[in-house]
């Protein structure tokens, strides 16, 4: 019995730090200059100099001045983060935004990412399941490979391997 | 000297092809036993010394190139557009890979230089070296056809030669700059020597694993460079570009880094071939992927593919890379088809939890980490592919999808080398991870009391949260490699008496792999930690007028003077500042502002406080044009000498790593003859 109350203990575990880590993430800015300092690291200054708009340091920039009073008007006026960086792509063109808007085509740009890693993943397990079923240390293949490696092949091969040398690193 | 660097050019050029040519066909008769009129072996040996030849002749060809620069002959296009006369002499070095034809000879010379050092110790293995050489020898070729047809660093001006050059470009008149690209191209191009290697394994089907021992040894030394030479790009953009960062994932950097993953994820997986005979497949293609990665970084950087920073040395021979590397592709494919039946794996994996399973993670992770760059890198290109528009891939999409990744793999750093090879039972799992579990949560506390907080101004702060998460995975990390160490000379220091230092001394000395590997995870948890200062970072920006103050953190600076400078290269403004620490001065800073009179472009130059703790930061970012009063923004920065040291610890274990180990018969020689208990299970650390 104490196996399934322990395992039970564990997934509500899991489940309440799965749920805070959602309510931090699901936080929105409250003040102003947080808001400020947060939207102008994700707008870029347009100006050429590939910068953050919250970074872009130049003294005499042609637009850094004028879109920061533009995001401080915008804050002010209380539209919505969204609202704020839809009005600066459609002003400036979607190259304004920092990272790609998570809509039509551009959304594949975050979805790839995790898409390529959760396949691997699997892939990876599935792999370390398979050669585990296969049973004994020395019947090993990989995907795609039907061979197997006979005895005399497998103590030809230890052979070379002591004979060079190999210190076997970590 | 512009004929005679041509001259030279062309020379390598025929030399690199006999070279590929004559090395191929040697081998080919060698493979298939075909009697000749001459020995196929000899012809090798001639296609080895063409292979030597050809390094003098590039070398003929860079020193004709470097003695244009110091001779001031603007007849020479590339001289006249990177240099000048009065430009100070290591920068007249610089010249050399300032510009697309430059940099494209130094990595010919560098790939004769490497190639050169290989034919000489072909003794080694002549054949496997054989194979090597004509591979070097074909892509040596391809950057010196590219060199005499598409970018000739010899090209005449046409017209009146002006009495001065057009100057090097600003942003690389700078110290490091003398010494970070060549760092980086002999991170690239040395990894060409390990995808020869590991091609021209593959193409004669080498038994055994040695040429991996030989092939692992370069790599080492071409991570190093390519580590090095990325950590420098880093302090060069801090030091210099003036924004307070050092990494602002610009396709260029994201270009150096990709190799660098696959790199790091070979020297990793490679031990289990060398230990298990598995993942053969995997290492050769980890290796050829890192070597395209290398010229797909060049290609992003000359090709103008997309938009960087580093826009000082595009061109239009993109599209000779793009043939270049389908080619290279092909040839790897093609082989691995042919050969895949060499590629068998000898052992399997037992268990979820054991070393084998965390290499493969660590590869899973690192390979993931390389595609999201790659991805993020040409995403714009397909977006204006696709939709007709670009759209930009910063800061923000880096840290959502790469940041988490990268704490990942510092959670696998700690945890890797905690589990025993083959399997693991919960006990061996509890009793090493008591310590690292402790490290962590208090860690925690000490965030939380120190006053780092995710939720601040009543907003969760993202970069404070994965702040908090990477000091405690550094605790962590920190600890578990430390107690193993320790437990190992532990185990010495009960059977030879030893003291601890002398136990730790050996137990490094017997197994050099894997406890300078330690002290390379050592420096990165140090680089990591940090990394994650700058999530605390804070800045102020003003107009100073003469006396007046600005505070940043603990320290307060004030304006006590403002002046100009001039030499024959840059007229400079630059403010002095008197800088106080609890109400007392402790240093003065003068940050300033270049004009280089050549080319009128202006540039800053930081003046950086450092301490273990923070960098003060300083950077003179002009004159009001109203006012004429000096604006200063200041930074304090916590943390990012860490960085920098982190690097120094990093190079020390991989010169460790790269010691031979001393034998059993040595090492036991150092023994006291009294203790007879055996102790190869201690020093090799239970592995």
């Amino acid at each position: 019995m104490a196996t399934p109350l322990r395992f039970a203990f564990w997934m509500r575990a899991v489940e309440a730090s799965v749920l805070a880590v959602a309510i931090c993430f699901s936080l929105g800015a409250t003040d102003a200059s947080a808001r400020f300092n947060n939207l102008g690291h994700r707008l870029m200054c347009t100006c050429g100099c590939a910068q953050l708009l919250g970074e872009c340091n130049h003294v005499g920039c042609p637009e850094s001045g004028r879109e920061r009073n533009e995001l401080t008007a915008a804050i002010a006026s209380g539209l919505s983060d969204q609202q704020i960086l839809d009005g600066f792509a459609a002003k400036y063109g979607a190259t304004v935004l920092a990272a790609p808007p998570t809509k039509g085509f551009d959304l594949v740009a975050w979805i790839a990412p995790f898409a390529v890693f959760a396949a691997a993943l699997l892939g990876t397990i599935l792999l370390i399941r398979r050669w585990g079923g296969l049973g004994g240390k020395n019947k090993a293949t990989i995907a795609g490979e039907a061979s197997v490696l006979d005895p005399a092949e497998q103590a030809r091969m230890e052979r070379i391997r002591r004979e060079t040398g190999s210190d076997g690193g970590f | 000297m512009a004929a005679f660097g041509s001259f030279c050019l062309l020379i390598a050029l025929a030399l690199a092809a006999y070279n590929l040519l004559a090395g191929a066909l040697a081998l080919r008769l060698i493979a298939t036993g075909q009697a000749t009129r001459i020995s196929p072996e000899r012809l090798a040996d001639t296609a080895r010394r063409a292979g030597i030849a050809g390094f003098v002749a590039v070398s003929g060809a860079a020193f004709a190139l470097i003695w244009s620069v110091f001779t001031n002959d603007f007849s020479i296009t590339y001289i006249l557009e990177h240099s000048n006369r009065a430009l100070p002499i290591p920068y007249k070095f610089a010249a050399l890979w300032s510009g697309q034809e430059g940099s494209l000879l130094l990595w010919a010379w560098l790939l004769g230089t490497y190639g050169f050092v290989l034919r000489l110790r072909h003794k080694t293995d002549v054949k496997l070296y054989a194979y090597a050489g004509t591979i070097l020898a074909g892509i040596q070729v391809f950057f010196l056809a590219v060199l005499v047809w598409a970018a000739p660093p010899f090209a005449l001006l046409k017209g009146a030669i002006p009495d001065d050059g057009n100057g090097l470009n600003p942003l690389l008149q700078y110290p490091e700059m003398v010494i970070h690209p060549p760092m980086l191209y002999l991170g690239y191009v040395g990894f060409s020597v390990p995808f020869a290697f590991a091609l021209g394994a593959l193409m004669m089907r080498y038994p055994g694993e040695k040429w991996i021992k030989i092939t692992r040894t370069w790599t080492m030394v071409t991570w190093l460079f390519l580590t090095c030479g990325i950590f420098l790009g880093m302090h060069w953009a801090y030091a210099v570009l003036g924004w307070g960062g050092y990494w602002g994932w610009d396709p260029v950097e994201n270009a150096s880094f990709m190799p660098w993953l696959t790199g790091t994820a070979f020297l990793h997986s490679v031990m289990m071939q060398e230990r298990k005979g598995m993942m053969k497949s995997w290492n050769v293609w980890l290796i050829f992927a890192t070597f395209l990665l290398t010229l797909l970084g060049t290609l992003l950087t000359r090709a103008g593919l997309v938009s960087s920073v580093h826009a000082f040395a595009q061109s239009s021979i993109g599209t000779w890379f793009v043939v270049f590397m389908c080619i290279v592709l092909a040839v790897c494919i093609f082989t691995y088809v042919l050969q895949r039946s060499h590629l068998q794996t000898e052992h399997q994996l037992e268990s979820l939890v054991s070393r084998e399973s965390s290499f493969l993670f660590n590869n899973l992770m690192l390979l993931t980490a390389c595609f999201v760059i790659l991805w993020g890198t040409l995403f714009p290109v397909l977006s204006e592919y696709v939709e007709g528009s670009k759209v930009t891939v910063g800061a923000p999409f880096y840290n959502a999808v790469a940041v988490p990744i990268g704490l990942f793999l510092l959670f696998l750093t700690g945890v890797g080398p905690l589990l025993p090879w083959r399997s693991t039972s919960l006990k061996a799992i509890k009793r090493n991870f008591v310590l690292p579990t402790i490290a962590l949560w208090a860690a925690v506390i000490v965030c939380f009391v120190a006053g780092a907080n995710p939720w601040t101004g009543g907003a969760f702060d993202q970069g404070h949260f994965y702040a908090i998460v990477a000091f405690a995975l550094s605790a962590a990390v920190f600890t578990a490699i430390v107690a193993e160490c320790l437990r190992g000379a532990a185990v010495i220091m009960r059977q030879t008496g030893r003291n601890l230092f002398a136990a730790l001394w050996l137990l490094t000395r017997r197994n050099t792999r894997r406890y300078g590997g330690y002290l390379v995870h050592i420096g990165v948890v140090i680089v990591v930690v940090g990394l994650a200062g700058a999530a605390f970072n804070k800045n102020v920006e003003s107009e100073m007028g003469l006396h007046s103050r600005i505070s940043v953190g603990p320290y307060t600076l004030e304006q006590v003077g403002a002046s100009q400078d001039s030499n024959l290269n840059y007229d400079s403004d630059y403010a002095l500042l008197d800088v106080y620490k609890g109400g007392k001065k402790v240093f003065q800073l003068a940050p300033e502002k270049r004009v280089y009179l050549v080319s009128s472009q202006p540039q800053t130059m930081v003046a950086i406080h450092s301490t273990p703790e923070w960098d003060l930061y300083v950077v003179y970012e002009g004159q009001n044009p109203d006012t004429g009063q000096p604006i200063i923004k200041a930074f304090l920065n916590p943390l990012v000498g860490w960085i920098w040291f982190g690097l120094a610890v990093i190079v020390a274990g991989t010169f460790i790593a790269l010691v031979p180990s001393l034998t059993p018969a040595t090492a036991a020689l150092r023994i006291p003859a009294t203790r007879t208990t055996p102790i190869e299970p201690a020093l090799k650390g239970g592995a």
